[in-house]
């Protein structure tokens, strides 16, 4: 684990929705990191005002880059300034990458569930990117041996519209490989005219997500509401609280 | 101190001088949220003043709204840097609680529904400074922000206004309440920027 | 001066001043401020509450990030497990909430 604070240069930044930007960061000395782990970053303003949040890491790079992706919040007081200050070329202050628990671990060879709410799929998609490196499917990476690798990786992903989804292309490339699929549940707004959009509900869940037989490890992320109302609809279901790992965070805390 | 961030001027701060030192101004009014919030009912809910020799003066919700009221209009200053200009509450001053209560310390602490504990001076509660207060802006104060009824002592920064207060005991020498122990200052005079030890 | 450390919406929101009434985090997001005093991960450690005696991984405590410290509670009883205020110039950290914290160590250590 990283401790303390180091800077970090901004390699490169690029808009991944209307609202959201992908910074890709590079911390010297850092030798890749865990899928699913968070650094803070710290600004600071010239007369010492400092403000601290926490991001997730969405990449899954050996090395010493990663990437960020951050959504701004109207209120922001960080976030605006990610999103929209920032350029390739700047520094930051950055604390990680930190966290041990919600993260995926390549030796267990468990098939994964992931759901993620809005933003929520940020440290999910880092676990598909690990995964993704290690089965072979990523171009230009070596096949991992842990059992992890060749387990079936699921994504069930709760957002707004098709416009305010991340990774939609590389989605949807990772998809058509055999181990991972994506299943897509839109809010507000939808493509085409056969679902209507819906909040996902808990009938919708269970028919997508892996079946409690499979004993699948388990990750959600998103808004304190997404989260524990998913959490409860899948412990109702039967599948076991000790195999469901959650992070929320604050955000306009939608339910789902 | 790290790099500053070019362009990074965080939540602004302007020279007001009724801003105290290192705040900013804010419209809103912030919810800090240490725990889940209690919902006491006015049935429930009870006042409580605890003297040295053990007798405990007590308030119902109804004998609590039956004394005289005070309409006061206030700033205030929260640790975490933002100040509200102009805040309307109405309460029972503490003068009005103390008139019949007799004791010879000088300190005290407030305990509220939740756990959550602060030490104010006696002098700070007495003199026309501190109320317990049940409406914000006209309305019944509301739970987030500390109702049925909060301390408001608001020449000290806010978490001294204790939120959803049961009580005040009576102390012999100043001890420090839940974020006093825990690195917050003893008194917490915002214009003395007193915000931790 | 510095904003109350634990500021974190892992998910990629921003997060202070957002948080509706009664949010809370999960633990995880403890991770950050909790590096500045152990050189493992703690919020992957097991803690029992001193309270109720629930027995869990820090990551798994509530995280009231909103407030004037960071703030971990028990899931099961709410009472406080961990406490750290940050003052800028130090960081203070109360763990009496908890009877044990107990570190697993990776597999490839011999113990």
């Amino acid at each position: 684990m990283r401790t303390g604070w180091n800077i970090a240069d901004v390699i490169s930044v690029r808009q991944e929705t209307g609202t959201a930007r992908t910074l890709r960061l590079r911390l010297p000395g850092l030798t890749g990191h865990k899928a699913g782990q968070h650094v803070d970053v710290r600004l600071t303003a010239p007369d010492g005002y400092t403000a601290v949040r926490s991001y997730s890491v969405a990449s899954a790079l050996p090395g010493d880059e990663l990437e960020l992706t951050v959504e701004e919040l109207a209120d922001g007081e960080v976030s605006p300034y990610l999103v929209r200050a920032v350029s390739a070329g700047d520094q930051l202050e950055v604390r990680g990458p930190v966290g041990g628990w919600f993260v995926w671990d390549p030796a267990d060879p468990s098939p994964v569930q992931l759901i993620a709410g809005g933003s929520g799929v940020v440290p999910l998609m880092a676990m598909i990117r690990a995964h993704a490196a290690g089965s072979g499917v990523a171009t230009g990476t070596d096949t991992g041996t842990a059992p992890g690798y060749a387990a079936p990786f699921r994504l069930l992903y709760s957002v707004r519209s098709p416009g305010s989804a991340y990774y939609a292309t590389e989605l949807e490339e990772l998809a058509t490989a055999p181990l991972l699929a994506v299943n897509y549940v839109y809010t507000r707004e939808a493509p085409g005219s056969s679902i209507p959009p819906h909040r996902l509900d808990a009938a919708t869940l269970l028919a997508t997500v892996l079946p409690p037989e499979d004993n699948p490890a388990m990750f959600i992320c998103g808004a304190t509401a997404f989260v524990e109302t998913v959490a409860d609809w899948l412990v109702r279901a039967g599948y076991s609280p000790d195999r469901i790992k959650t992070e929320r965070y604050g955000g306009t805390g939608t339910t789902p | 101190m790290g790099i500053v961030s070019p362009g990074f001027f965080g939540r602004r701060r302007r020279d007001d001088p009724a801003l105290p030192p290192g705040q900013y101004l804010t419209e809103s009014f912030p919810v800090l949220s240490a725990g889940p919030t209690p919902r006491i009912t006015p049935e429930q809910w009870e006042f409580t003043i605890t003297t040295e020799t053990g007798t405990v003066h007590r308030w119902s919700w109804d004998e609590f709204l039956a004394l005289k009221q005070d309409d006061v209009s206030t700033d205030i200053h929260c640790v975490t840097s933002w100040s509200k200009l102009g805040t309307s509450w109405r309460g029972v001053s503490l003068d009005t609680l103390f008139e019949s209560v007799e004791s010879d310390l000088e300190f005290t602490m407030a305990h509220s529904y939740g756990g959550y504990t602060t030490n104010v001076p006696l002098d700070d509660l007495l003199g026309g400074k501190a109320w317990i207060a049940h409406e914000f802006d006209g309305e019944a104060l509301e739970p987030a922000h500390g109702g049925p009824a909060r301390l408001l002592v608001p020449h000290l920064y806010f978490w001294k206004s204790a939120k959803w207060v049961r009580g005040l005991e009576m102390l012999r020498q100043d001890e420090p309440g839940f974020w006093e122990s825990n690195g917050y200052h003893m008194y917490g005079d915002p214009w003395r920027e007193e915000r931790y030890w | 001066m510095t904003i109350p450390p634990g500021g974190g919406q892992p998910g990629g929101a921003d997060l202070v001043g957002d948080v509706q009434d009664g949010d809370y985090l999960d633990g995880n997001a403890a991770a950050g401020p909790l590096s500045e005093f152990f050189t493992v991960d703690v919020t992957d450690a097991t803690g029992r509450c001193a309270h109720c005696g629930r027995t869990a991984a820090l990551a798994t405590a509530r995280l009231y990030p909103n407030s004037h410290g960071l703030l971990l509670r028990c899931p099961g009883c709410t009472e406080i497990l961990l406490r750290l205020v940050d003052t800028g110039d130090s960081v203070c950290l109360d763990l009496h909430g908890m009877s044990f914290v107990q570190l697993r160590r990776p597999n490839d250590v011999p113990s």
